[in-house]
């Protein structure tokens, strides 16, 4: 059967980890090729690294971190964050990343997915989505949750599958930091709608929120950040936790 | 030990560099048919599309190449596929090593998403490549096009159907998922094929 993944996410900056709360105020947590490892021992099914330099230097030591990432863990990994065209996917995936994550990039251009689905396969391009519930609705933004748009989650979710994304990562700023569990119905609402996997992200605090996000969240990965990096929660822990209550995990 | 990784027009063949590195074996990326035919062992990876990737291989006349290796080869994924008789994707004719037919993915249930992609579990392990500690562990796949069980299946795992998640014929081994990502459990598979 397969896997429920867990997911844990790491922001990089000049490349260390570091993680915000509600998007700012940011806290160091450590080396990221060290954590990544870390977690690829304690049963992480997958990382995320999430480049949020904007500096072309930046650019630069992040594709080396992601070679070093490439070199030392023996586990799938997602890259985000300075991915404004198909140059770029070439260059991380060519480092070694298996897979690119889009997000404003794709809000303004969304042509960048087709290009990226039709070069390197749909299964390379998870389309990351920051949306707010706002006066009864998602409404998508820009920039890392400074810029809001027009869009909505379920429409831009639908338009993206439609046009070749492989997997959708939707995280709620609304619940981001806050660890009070994912938001559920929008996500079993993106289950049902769509037919590529969807990756919760934003809310996570206790084991709980995991199982929740799994079966009424419909779910097929979890990723958190701040509850790994600062070991409120551990991943072998995590996973033993799911197992006992049947939920198929590595 | 020299092990070649036939370098051709896939995307992401380092990650079969780097995973043989960790294991301590350094392997030679190459096209080139002396060093290819000389190795000890022969990886043919693969994530791509099956058509052009063919063509790409008879362009440089790798198809026969491949046929006509005596030393253990190792395909992966792409490879596994294109060991085959033939597959639907782009209606290709591959190498026929394997007397099967790759087939795309019909889904049963809105659940079922194509491509297959994560964790699953390997069931019913046979050939060197596997141990018996390594039945009903879990592996890393991407694909959206499968080989149904056949007489020369060596694992199998279940997705919409059973299918092969290894094959394996005299000197020919194959795996539909990636060891190079499939962790511990991965290296020990890669392992297992340098012993052979």
């Amino acid at each position: 059967m397969l896997a429920k993944r867990i997911i844990p996410c790491l922001d990089i900056k000049d490349g260390k980890t570091v993680k915000g709360v509600n998007f700012v105020n940011f806290r160091d947590a450590g080396d990221p090729v060290e954590l990544g490892a870390q977690y690829s021992e304690a049963g992480a099914d997958e990382l995320v690294f999430l480049d949020i330099t904007a500096s072309h230097e930046g650019r630069k030591t992040f594709t080396d971190l992601v070679r070093k990432v490439a070199a030392n863990i023996s586990i799938p990994f997602t890259v985000g964050g300075g991915i404004y065209e198909i140059t770029d996917v070439d260059r991380l995936l060519n480092a070694g990343a298996d897979k690119v994550s889009i997000n404003s990039a794709a809000l303004r251009n969304p042509a960048l997915i087709e290009e990226i689905a039709k070069n390197f396969g749909s299964q390379v391009c998870v389309v990351a989505i920051d949306a707010n519930y706002e006066n009864d609705r998602w409404l998508c933004y820009l920039n890392g949750g400074r810029i809001p748009t027009e869009r909505t989650l379920f429409e831009w979710a639908a338009e993206a599958e439609s046009r070749g994304a492989g997997e959708i990562l939707f995280t709620s700023m609304t619940h981001d930091g806050v660890k009070e569990g994912y938001p559920n119905d929008a996500l079993a609402t993106l289950a049902d709608s769509l037919h590529i996997p969807v990756i919760a992200s934003g809310g996570a605090g206790k084991m709980e929120h995991f199982r929740d996000t799994f079966i009424q969240g419909k779910a097929d990965a979890a990723l958190a950040a701040s509850v790994f990096h600062f070991g409120e929660i551990n991943i072998s822990e995590l996973k033993d936790y799911l197992r006992k209550e049947g939920i198929c995990v590595r | 030990m020299e092990v070649a990784i036939i370098k051709y027009n896939a995307g992401n063949i380092y990650s079969v560099d780097y995973a043989l590195k960790r294991i301590g074996v350094t392997p030679t990326i190459t096209a080139d048919h002396e060093v290819i035919r000389k190795a000890d062992k022969v990886i043919f990876p693969g994530v791509g599309e099956a058509f052009t990737t063919m063509e790409h291989l008879k362009a440089n006349h790798l198809d026969k190449l491949i046929r006509e290796l005596k030393q253990p080869v190792l395909g992966i994924c792409l490879g596994m596929q294109l060991m085959c008789r033939y597959s639907e994707e782009g209606d290709t004719d591959c190498l026929g090593i394997f007397d099967a037919e790759v087939k795309r993915f019909v889904p049963q249930k809105h659940e079922d998403k194509v491509p297959h992609m994560g964790w699953n579990t390997i069931t019913d392990v046979k050939s060197e490549l596997f141990s018996s500690d390594l039945e009903s562990r879990f592996v890393y796949f991407v694909h959206s096009y499968y080989v149904p069980l056949n007489r020369h299946t060596a694992a199998t795992t279940d997705y919409i159907l059973p299918f092969s998640a290894a094959l394996h014929k005299g000197n020919f081994y194959a795996t539909q998922f990636h060891p190079e990502k499939s962790g511990s459990v991965g290296e020990l598979i890669l392992q297992n094929f340098l012993n052979i």
